[in-house]
């Protein structure tokens, strides 16, 4: 196991180090210790490592992550896993605002709670919340999961495309265009793999579904207080 | 004299024709007009500049045996490879979707046989692109549409697009008629529907974030590669300012002239301000700074000919970007189409509808059998030759005006014709000392 003081070390020498790993694994397990909410840590991954941030990050912690399992004991600023392709990332503690934003793939989990505009514009990633999320959540998610098992804000779903939502609290609102479906098996099958894979132990069955009516796809001048 | 009969008639230079017809089309539809190019209205332009070649007081260059450079490097503020360009003239943006595949490769093609840059667009990277182009500029937008870091860290440089002079502070909308699968595969989206393009990052606010943002993209391609920020031109001296304390190594200041694939016309044609009024803001802002030179200007909207590109340099731009007279370069608006555009109730010269998908010429439009009319290897020979063009027009210029590096032209070699000219363009009326709202 390599371990990585950023007392001592820069987070510049430390994502180097991470993506000199990208030809050929030498170094599986990495640990960061005393990151103190430093920005941009972990970034740009390529390879299947192993990553333990022992403590707070800053912005865009394991942002466009690809492969690597990234852990961080603490919470995150904004943008944590931003555009991640694949791999994991998993906050222990709350999550800041644009959590996953555009993110392609993998899977991301957030134990305590996120902020504002959660899974923004996400393109194909799942995202488990355990705690609650904050207003605009998946505003134009495009594809993948957002499971929350706390509460929802204002606005969820606004001018969504293809993201499956499940809720398991209350939702403050739906933005434009977002609507509650029903909860079919083929949903129930889906969460309950959501959720084990995220290793969050929730009955599928006391969540609700949303999505898009598809009702904006096209421009319609009908459709103007809407846009 | 079958035309005397009208003679008495007037016409309101406020409701005249198009006006009218513009107001019938609204109340007909009930939705704005959305068109792609750039701003037609006549705007105070490039060709309100006069250079003053030299005479008694300046020598000039001989035209054909003095050297005179065009070459640029590109950002060497803190990229450890920056990008020379041979031409100071590179290709703007312009998505994969909006354009057609063969239309993307042609513009690398012709951009790298002059040894310049092309930049991709909403929508990604695509592999005809990259193979075609020897520098290739990322584009880092809203949406996010194909953003991947494999990509990321193919590209020469990236290029953080905060707003194009067309629609500064709009998003866009690529019509469900452009959406093929290929398109829709490579934005996540499904196939056939209208597909919105957000006016805001979706994961930082304000300068300060974006100063983190930039060192995430330098973090993750190693800081190796210039990151630009590209503008629409509004506030352009304060935006400047920003993206220099931002960390940008490149700004890229698009003015209204710029053109895009698709926005309200009501947009095109009233935010923004013109190119030739932004570029003494972006100077002024660099000087300032003691930044001039040290964070490249590229300059875009409405560049036309070498004249156009050595007074953008003369007023302090470090290259320039085009992208409609590329198009047009390419084949678009070609009179031999004539009859194809008239069939879409269009004319050869106007065409405007880049949005529709149905361009004769094969260029903006995923339709395969209209892609099929622009052959990627004779058009990109085409820019080639434009781009050729443009530099050596440039180059002409420069020499009389005792210039042996187009980056040595300066303000002090222009004047202008009009007063809206001199004022925006900071340089003196032709014939006198004047410059509007300087003191004598």
């Amino acid at each position: 196991m390599k371990t990585v003081d950023l007392t001592t070390s820069s987070v510049q020498d430390l994502n180097h180090a991470l993506h000199q790993q990208s030809s050929s694994v030498s170094e599986k397990n990495w640990t960061i210790t005393n990151p103190k909410g430093s920005h941009n840590i972990a970034v740009g991954l390529d390879a299947d490592l192993d990553v333990d941030i022992q403590g707070h990050a800053g912005y865009f912690c394991a942002g466009m992550n690809k492969e690597a399992n990234v852990t961080i004991h603490g919470n995150v600023g904004q943008g944590v896993a931003e555009n991640m392709m694949s791999g994991v990332v998993r906050v222990k503690g709350d999550a800041s605002q644009a959590a996953g934003a555009t993110a392609h793939g993998g899977l991301l989990v957030i134990e305590g709670n996120a902020g504002a505009r959660c899974g923004i514009s996400m393109k194909g990633v799942d995202i488990v919340v355990k705690g609650s999320i904050g207003h605009m959540s998946c505003f134009m998610g495009q594809s993948g999961s957002l499971v929350v098992c706390g509460d929802a804000g204002e606005a969820l779903g606004d001018s969504l495309y293809e993201v499956h939502i499940y809720v398991k609290g209350s939702v403050k609102s739906l933005g434009a265009d977002c609507i509650e479906k029903d909860m079919r098996d083929e949903h129930v099958i889906e969460l309950k793999g959501l959720l084990e894979k995220a290793g969050v132990d929730e009955n599928p069955l006391e969540f609700k579904r949303y999505g898009s009516a598809r009702q904006l796809y096209t421009f319609k001048v009908d459709n103007a207080s809407a846009y | 004299m079958s035309n005397d009969k009208n003679i008495n008639l007037k016409e309101s230079a406020t409701f005249d024709r198009a006006t009218m017809a513009e107001i019938r089309r609204a109340a007909d539809t009930g939705i704005y007009d959305i068109r792609g190019f750039g701003a037609k209205r006549k705007l105070p332009h490039f060709d309100d500049l006069l250079f003053l070649g030299a005479s008694m007081s300046r020598y000039p260059l001989e035209g054909y045996r003095e050297t005179c450079n065009t070459s640029v490097v590109l950002g060497d503020r803190f990229a450890k490879k920056p990008i020379t360009i041979e031409t100071p003239v590179t290709i703007a943006g312009m998505s994969f979707g909006a354009l057609s595949a063969n239309a993307k490769e042609a513009l690398g093609r012709g951009a790298s046989i002059v040894g310049t840059s092309t930049t991709t667009g909403d929508g990604g990277m695509t592999p005809e692109e990259r193979g075609q182009s020897s520098k290739l500029v990322y584009q880092y937008l809203p949406s996010r549409y194909g953003m991947n870091p494999d990509d990321l860290r193919k590209a020469d440089a990236i290029e953080v697009v905060l707003g194009q002079g067309a629609k500064p502070g709009g998003g866009g909308m690529l019509l469900g008629q452009k959406i093929t699968d290929r398109v829709a595969s490579m934005r996540n989206l499904p196939k056939g529907i209208d597909q919105r393009s957000a006016c805001r990052h979706p994961d930082w606010t304000g300068p300060d974030d974006l100063a983190i943002k930039i060192q995430e993209l330098r973090e993750i391609t190693d800081w190796q590669v210039p990151i630009y920020i590209k503008i629409g031109a509004t506030r352009t001296y304060y935006d400047v300012k920003l993206a220099v304390k931002a960390g940008a190594d490149v700004i890229v200041v698009d003015g209204m002239q710029g053109g895009t694939a698709a926005t309200q016309d009501v947009f095109i044609e009233h935010v923004g301000i013109p190119t030739m009024a932004a570029i003494p803001q972006a100077v002024q802002a660099l000087q300032e700074m003691g930044m001039h030179r040290k964070v490249q200007l590229i300059v875009s909207g409405g560049i036309r000919n070498g004249a156009d590109v050595a007074k953008c340099m003369a007023l302090g731009a470090d290259a320039v970007a085009i992208g409609t007279a590329a198009l047009v370069a390419l084949g678009c608006n070609d009179p031999k189409w004539e009859k194809d555009y008239e069939a879409i109730g269009s004319a050869a010269g106007f065409y405007d509808d880049y949005q529709d998908g149905k361009d004769p010429s094969g260029i903006s439009t995923q339709d395969p059998e209209l892609s099929k009319r622009l052959d990627p290897v004779a058009a990109g020979h085409r820019l080639a030759n434009y781009l050729r063009v443009l530099t050596l027009e440039a180059q002409t210029l420069a020499r009389a005006c005792g210039k042996n590096d187009l980056r040595n032209l300066e303000p002090e070699d222009l004047v202008a014709l009009t007063v809206e000219s001199a004022a925006m363009a900071r340089v003196p009326l032709a014939g006198t000392t004047w410059i509007p709202g300087q003191k004598y």
